[in-house]
């Protein structure tokens, strides 16, 4: 039997079912960009070493460059696109704008997604579950001390401001 | 882009139709989590055509029994879940560390059970991306005919990279098998082979649906303890997982496990002998720490030097051995050595 060229795979993705035909054998991080037009989930080291490919499946940070798509299916998938309600951005989007918790910005979406899922899951946390929660994904510019305060400047004005 | 190779995906919706599918597919490996599979394929580290995802079957994800009975874990229950279950508790504490200890949350979140038993065995001539495993020549292990790590040694010394592997064998697991020829239960250990290709006696069909724990007569206590560069991030370079039951405050048995310095999971349980029916007192724990690292026998082919990593044994194992017993893990003589050693 020929290995398949294409497949439909039907995704849910920031609230939205999409179906696509593609390569069985793309990572759910190929699909975002080159098939979705997804490109805020950035690339790095594509082989689980660095996170900053990591979206949320069903709320928790998942890396997208080691999820195969196919098993994905009836799962929710956020990316950093599917951050914002409408045009008012995510509190950890205008707290890291705020405070400058971004450089290249590179990490920054899997950075913001990450610290949602944590948010989410316990909305005043520590510094120390701060640190524990975003320690998979690697920044190489701001030596994090901004993005833990930009957390915590988050947390502190809750879910939705405005 | 690092891609996967060409490749087929099956999802299967029973465990049995998943071992027939690994019986017709000659090559098909299983996918869990993914997280170590997907690297290593992209790495080009195996020839597989086609993926059988185990995603897709309907049990796997259950934690069930108590510490008197036994506790089953499905070998598709996630790395995080396990790191903060309940029923892992102090008897067991040493797989919820070891699972805890794994990378990152993120691949805490994907990874399973059943797949960090299996970790392919880590080499740094190994885990590298084919063009720079061409450039450098290849080895036994994949594309090529000489151990680079130990050039005139006819068998690979790739290592065995497992957090869980040593706690199970600490711990007594055992794990069952299903495959087309039926289905076998066996003792964690007996699923390694001391190779660093041919590292487990799992057959390709057979998928691995539980993982046991067994009941536990009176108290019980265990620890994990891993080496490595960054905490947050690396594979372990030497892991010691110790479990004792006591008789009041005596010790009725112990045992305990390396990892990461063979090509399988090493246990040194003979070594602790001199722990049973004695009060674990501080010169004891040092002098049989002291002994029990004779099997450790790392080779240059992780991170740090292998000198370090046979050096930190007894260490790791005094202070895993110390964790056990309640007392400051730290606060032993081997650590007290290699710091006034360091300083
Ligand atoms: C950056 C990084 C760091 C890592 N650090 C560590 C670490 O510190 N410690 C550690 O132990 N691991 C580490 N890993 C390896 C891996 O993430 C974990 O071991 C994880 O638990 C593997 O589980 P999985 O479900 O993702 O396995 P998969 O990748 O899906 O599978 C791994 C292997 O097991 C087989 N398999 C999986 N499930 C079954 C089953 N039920 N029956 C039969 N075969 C099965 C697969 O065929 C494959 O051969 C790391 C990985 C990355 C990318
Ligand atoms: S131990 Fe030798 S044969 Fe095995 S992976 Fe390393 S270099 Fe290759
Ligand atoms: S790109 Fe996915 S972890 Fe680095
Ligand atoms: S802002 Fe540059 S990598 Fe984090």
């Amino acid at each position: 039997m020929p290995i398949a060229d294409r497949v439909a795979v039907r995704l849910r993705v920031n609230g939205e079912e999409v179906a696509v035909m593609v390569p069985p054998y793309k990572t759910l991080l190929e699909v975002l960009r080159e098939d979705l037009g997804l490109t805020g989930t950035k690339h790095g080291c594509e082989l689980g070493e660095c996170s900053t490919c990591g979206v949320l499946v069903d709320g928790r940070p998942y890396l997208s460059c080691l999820a195969m798509p196919l098993d994905l299916e009836g799962r929710e998938i956020t990316t950093v696109e599917g951050m914002a309600d409408g045009s008012e951005p995510d509190p950890l989007q205008v707290a890291f704008a705020e405070l400058g918790a971004a450089q290249c910005g590179y990490c920054t979406p899997a950075m913001l997604l990450t610290a949602r899922a944590l948010l989410d899951h316990d909305p005043h946390p520590t510094r120390d579950a701060i640190k524990e929660a975003l320690s998979g994904v690697l920044c190489r510019c701001t030596g994090y001390l901004k993005i833990f305060e930009a957390v915590e400047l988050a947390a502190s004005r809750g879910r939705r401001h405005g | 882009m690092l891609r996967l190779p060409r490749l087929d995906y099956l999802r299967p919706r029973s465990v049995g139709e998943a071992t027939e599918l690994a019986a017709k597919h000659p090559g098909a490996m299983f996918i869990a989590g993914g997280t170590d599979l997907v690297p290593n394929l992209k790495r080009r580290q195996f020839n597989a055509t086609t993926l059988i995802s185990l995603n897709a079957l309907p049990d796997g994800r259950l934690v069930e029994g108590d510490i008197h009975h036994g506790v089953t874990i499905g070998a598709r229950v996630t790395l995080d879940e396990l790191a903060r279950h309940e029923m892992l508790g102090s008897p067991f504490r040493a797989l919820a560390q070891a699972c805890g200890s794994v990378s990152t949350p993120q691949v805490r979140y994907m990874g399973t059970l059943g797949g960090n038993l299996l970790v392919d065995p880590r080499c740094n001539y190994y885990n590298q991306t084919y063009s720079w495993r061409k450039a450098v020549g290849f080895c036994l292990k994949k594309d090529g005919d000489i151990c680079l790590v130990a050039r005139s040694s006819p068998r690979c010394w790739a290592v065995s990279s497992s957090d869980s592997a040593p706690a199970a064998l600490a711990l007594n697991a055992e794990v069952t098998l299903q495959g087309v020829e039926g289905t076998r239960r066996m003792a964690a250990a007996a699923l390694y082979r001391d190779d660093g290709i041919d590292y487990t006696s799992k057959r390709p069909d057979e998928v691995i649906t539980t993982i046991h724990l067994p009941a536990v007569e009176g108290r019980m206590t265990s620890a994990y303890w891993k080496l490595r560069r960054r905490p947050a991030f690396d594979f372990p370079i030497l892991g010691v997982a110790v479990a004792i039951t006591w008789d009041g405050g005596a010790v009725r048995e112990a045992r305990a496990a390396l990892g990461a310095v063979a090509s399988h999971p090493v246990d040194i349980t003979s070594f602790l002998a001199p722990l049973e029916g004695a009060r674990p007192t501080e010169d004891l724990i040092a002098e049989v720490a002291e002994a029990a690292d004779k099997p450790s026998r790392p080779l240059d082919n992780t991170d740090l030097s292998h000198y370090w990593r046979k050096r930190m044994t007894k260490v790791y194992i005094e202070r895993a051995l110390r964790d056990a017993c309640g007392l400051e893990p730290l606060g032993g003589r081997l650590t007290a050595q290699v710091r006034a050693g360091a300083g």
